[in-house]
């Protein structure tokens, strides 16, 4: 591995030398991307639905049975396409986990019984076409090849071994991930504003990733995480561009995760976008954007750590204290989901300030367990709706414990798992974050943190307490169970229950996928 | 029989009937209730078949358990009960029944106004078999993070308890309460976390760079004292907020005037002894250092305790509310007992969570049936019930009795012990403390007199007497506070060896001269 890695830093230009093989699960969720768009042009209107859905379906599938193949050989830990590609264990843990949450997120993104996209993303909301389009019963299929190429970019985003790589990757995620923010049927120019303030948001943030990356190359001579990783450790260099590099890079990597005082764009993203977007934002990117994370400061700046935890523990405080605070205000679910998923992000950037082992198999195995909650939490939002689609705003929720126990029962119990009570995956996972921050010395973080999680139990508790204790409306929300939609909210639950019961093999895997940390 | 898992039978048995109740259909409430009750009746008569298998000579830890839980965190599925441990688990599987006999009606019926007319008892009954489950889940877990996880998951069951079958004000009693629990519970997460790092450094647990959570091997363990203070705390906050101690006991008064009587008794009969088990368990075992180091803050605040929340009984007008403040200076003699760090005070405080548990139940019930009946749980609202319902007011005045510590009453035993175990060693808070039982006897006597004396108003003269059903609930915990008043021998006998190792783990001797604690009064 280190030859093929000097020789491909070396005066000569070899041959390119790609593994399809190890590359193979991106490739095929790209490859399906693609045929997505020649289904777009190809099949008639009809026809499109039926054959988007399985050809998606597929294709992750395909890319999750080949990533674990890929894991179960012997040896996983390649550079690959030239050092581009770093394929490891916990790439491949990411990976994984990006295409299981991306499945489940499919089923709701595929409901047909109650349709979260616009009729024709190109008929302006309120017009006549809009109408037209509405009567004609169609619905957009763009959203297939969309959501393809944005998984597509989040599996590449963790796995990229230099800094231009993760750039494109970042671009190849974010930019159809903007696009579907505007899709929403309902209340569609709530929708579109998100959108524009999510492009406008994430281009400046690209912006700094892509300023810091020429920073960097300008301190290290190279994009590549490992050339970085040991101009460091020879402590040559400019130090202005290194700090600053390093600064500008956070700033792009910290926008994507939603870490305070980056976080501005998450609520009214999370809140506008159809929700089936809003919960594959809230599970996969933000697992592909801590994988990037700590594929960079693991391997790029792990020598550079005593310069940058401090910042890390401000950021982290900042983010577990705001995230926790400005939530008790929300009145809207969406919105208070949002806060609770930047609260989230805080607790997570506990782990990756531990810089350990421990801290590393603690962050994946909390980013999987919260991906699957916050899943079935935004199917169950799906699931409440009135005449005026998706009944979100928390008064409408008074009373649901009465009218529909199991829902409620299902959502409280979500609730309590983000609270982190035991026996829920959401114990499990920040036990193991908090377990690694104070074996990493870093206890003043943990006290905050539990600090935060008692405030933030407080809004979940009150969202318990308007469902179960309060008395219906009269024209309360009816509960729409699709098929689809009560098929993502049981695995939510069945995995948030198992990874909080026998989280065991799980922790087992993530433990095992970070045995070798990145590679180089 | 002693390969049978009792305590993880005890501890799924309810669990399972509490799943089973809950599919029920909501129809067939009756069978509902019966199957609660026939499950309750079932761990409680298994549980005291465990009992009668104690040895009080052998190992302390006896019907141990342990198997691998997670163990990428060191955690195990480790229970066990030494003598103290036991007690309270009888106390819990004792009292269970008997609260599902007292809410069989009342459970689904609204207890005032402002609240919805009809609730599914159905939901009550399995929510209380959940917390059964839990309860002797937190007494028998002999694992920290077991022990942790059962502390947590027991708020949720009294969560939906409070809020869904209280009073008026019965959201805001049940977010104070978990909110209040939920903080003091974090706070001793960070401390349980802190342990495992520490247990992998200690030579003399786990091995080389493994942590463990068990009980027996973190007690073994030396700390060293800044750390050891700063984890003390952690876990002390949590209990004393559950205990409840003053500052932190403002949940409770909430909390009991919301809740229906029936789960009040096990709140303030089980799940508050978590609090003080917890001390005398954790924070004295963990942390004897730190322990010691505490102690004179801790007695003062015990000492407030049990002086303020009987001058607040004093001037409550609800009955709920009035017990609860009982409770707080009851529980402040129990903690004066446990740091006191004599035989005597801490045999018998272990002996007083037991008492309390059974005559502040007793009480709660009793006070529940008068609610009922007179829909109001304003004391102004009662008076003369001892013409028109002897046998209540006849059963409320002997609960009462045994919670001022009636000589001949099961509490007098234990607060008897607490007084003379705190003397030897702390002169001042234990004279100070007994201010408490004069306090204590006017809070009794003047409710009695209100309530029960004097002429019956109008809507008091319909009151029923207690119904055969409200007679059988009552009437085996008022046989076993008589009992225990002049046989406290036996649970004596269990609880001792557990005190005297906590003891040696303190390093703790009693002063001279030394009492015999089995003859407790009989001072040289």
């Amino acid at each position: 591995m280190t030859a093929r890695v000097v020789l491909a830093q070396g005066a000569d230009i070899p041959a390119p030398h790609i593994e399809y093989g190890q590359l193979a699960p991106m490739l095929l969720v790209f490859g399906v991307a693609i045929a997505g768009v020649l289904v777009e042009a190809f099949v008639g209107r009809s026809g499109r639905y039926r054959a988007q859905v399985p050809l998606a379906a597929l294709g992750l599938l395909g890319a999750f049975v080949w990533t674990i193949y890929l894991a179960a050989q012997d040896k996983p830990f390649h550079v690959a396409a030239e050092g581009a590609i770093g394929v490891d264990g916990p790439t491949l843990f990411l990976q994984g986990t990006i295409l299981v949450l991306a499945l489940i997120s499919l089923l709701l993104v595929a409901e047909r019984r109650q349709p979260s996209f616009a009729a024709q993303a190109s008929a302006l909301p309120g017009s006549e076409a809009e109408q037209d389009a509405m009567a004609a019963g169609f619905t957009q299929t763009e959203v297939f090849p969309l959501m393809m190429f944005a998984v597509g970019g989040m599996l590449m985003f963790p796995a990229s071994n230099d800094l231009l790589t993760m750039f494109v990757a970042l671009e190849v995620m974010s930019l159809p991930l903007y696009l579907l923010c505007g899709l929403a049927r309902r209340r569609r120019l709530l929708s579109q504003e998100a959108a524009v303030k999510y492009f406008l948001l994430g281009a400046f943030s690209s912006a700094f990733f892509l300023y810091g990356t020429a920073l960097l190359y300008g301190y290290a001579g190279s994009v590549r995480l490992g050339a970085i990783s040991a101009q460091l450790s020879k402590d040559a260099g400019s130090d202005t561009l290194l700090l600053a590099g390093v600064a500008l890079l956070s700033v792009g990597l910290l926008f994507k995760l939603g870490a305070v005082p980056f976080h501005m764009w998450k609520p009214d993203v999370y809140q506008g976008a159809p929700t089936p977007i809003t919960a594959l934002m809230a599970s996969c990117t933000l697992v592909a954007a801590f994988g990037a994370m700590l594929r960079v400061y693991y391997v790029a700046l792990e020598n550079l750590r005593w310069d940058w935890r401090p910042a890390m523990w401000g950021v982290a405080i900042l983010t577990m204290v705001a995230g926790a605070v400005i939530a008790i205000t929300q009145t809207d679910l969406k919105r208070m989901l949002a806060y609770s998923s930047v609260a989230h992000a805080g607790f997570l950037l506990t782990g990756v300030v531990a810089t350990s082992r421990d801290g590393l198999s603690g962050t994946l195995f909390y980013l999987a367990a919260y991906g699957f909650t916050t899943i079935g939490a935004f199917a169950v939002i799906m699931m409440v709706r009135d005449a005026g689609g998706e009944a979100a705003h928390l008064s409408r929720w008074a009373g649901l414990g009465k009218r529909s126990p199991l829902v409620a029962g299902v959502f409280a119990f979500f609730l309590l798992a983000f609270a982190g009570i035991p026996l829920t995956s959401g114990f499990t996972g920040k036990f193991a974050v908090f377990k690694a921050a104070i074996e990493g010395g870093a206890t003043p973080l943990v006290v905050v943190g539990v600090l935060s999680s008692a405030v933030a139990a407080f809004f979940y508790v009150r969202v318990i307490v308007v469902m179960f204790f309060s008395e219906p409306d009269a024209d309360g929300p009816t509960v729409v169970s699709a098929p689809a939609t009560a098929a993502a909210v049981a695995l939510g639950v069945a995995a948030t229950v198992v990874l909080g019961v026998l989280p065991q093999p799980m922790l087992d895997l993530a433990g095992h996928a970070a045995t070798q940390m990145f590679v180089r | 029989m002693n390969d049978f898992p009792w305590l993880s039978v005890l501890i799924a048995l309810p669990l399972v009937g509490a799943l089973v109740v809950a599919l029920l259909p909501s129809a067939r409430e009756t069978l509902a209730k019966q199957v609660t009750l026939g499950v309750s009746v079932v761990v409680a008569a298994l549980a005291l078949v465990m009992t009668s298998q104690f040895d009080t000579g052998g190992a302390r830890f006896q019907f141990e358990e342990k198997y691998w839980w997670i163990k990428q965190f060191g955690v195990h599925w480790a229970v066990g009960v030494d003598g103290i441990a036991l007690t309270l688990v009888v106390l819990s599987v004792i009292l269970v029944p008997l609260v599902v006999l007292a809410s069989w009606d009342e459970a689904g019926r609204s207890g005032g106004v402002d609240v919805p007319a009809r609730r599914s008892a159905k939901t009550y009954f399995a929510l209380l078999l959940g917390l059964e489950a839990t309860m002797i889940g937190v007494f028998a877990a002999t694992d920290v993070f077991l022990f942790y996880v059962f502390f947590e998951a027991m708020l949720i069951p009294v969560y939906f308890i409070i809020g869904y079958y209280g009073g008026a004000q019965r959201s805001y009693a049940a977010v104070k309460f978990l909110l209040y629990s939920l903080f003091g519970g974090l706070l001793m997460l960070v401390a349980v976390i802190w342990l495992y790092p520490l247990s992998a450094k200690a030579p003399s647990a786990g091995g080389v760079g493994h942590g463990t959570f068990l009980f027996s091997e973190l007690s073994t363990m030396h700390i060293e004292p800044t750390t050891a203070r700063w984890l003390f705390l952690g876990f002390f906050v949590a209990f004393a907020i559950k205990a409840p101690m003053v500052p932190v006991h403002t949940w409770l008064p909430d909390a009991a005037a919301q809740s229906p009587a029936g789960a009040l008794v096990l709140v303030v009969g089980v799940l508050d002894k978590v609090g003080t088990y917890g001390m005398l368990r954790f924070c004295l075992e963990l942390f004897p250092g730190a322990a010691k180091w505490a102690t004179p803050v801790v007695l003062a605040l015990a000492v407030v305790s049990i002086i303020y929340g009987a001058v607040l009984a004093i001037g409550q007008v609800d009955l709920k509310r009035l017990v609860a403040y009982t409770s707080v200076s009851h529980f402040g003699f129990i903690v004066l007992g446990i740091f006191a760090m004599t035989t005597a005070g801490q045999s018998g405080a272990a002996l007083y969570m037991i008492n309390h548990g059974f005559s502040t139940g007793a009480l709660f019930l009793i006070v529940g049936f008068m609610i009922v009946r007179r829909r109001s749980a304003r004391i102004a609202d009662f008076g003369g019930v001892q013409k028109i319902a002897p046998v209540l007011a006849g059963t409320f005045l002997v609960a009462g009795l045994s919670g001022l510590s009636l000589p001949g009453l099961a509490p007098f035993v234990s607060e008897f012990m607490v007084f003379t175990g705190t003397f030897e060693r702390y002169r001042v808070p234990a004279v100070i403390a007994t201010i408490g039982i004069v306090l204590a006897a006017i809070y009794i006597l003047w409710t009695y007199q209100r309530t029960m004396g004097g002429p019956a108003a109008e809507p008091v003269r319909a009151m029923p007497d207690l119904s055969a059903r409200e007679k059988l609930a009552v009437a085996p915990i008022i046989a076993i506070i008589v009992a225990m008043g002049f046989f406290p021998q036996p649970v004596l006998d269990v609880i001792n060896p557990s005190v005297k190792q906590t003891m040696v783990r303190l390093d703790r001797h009693d002063p001279a001269p030394k009492i015999n604690v089995a003859e407790n009064g009989a001072r040289p």
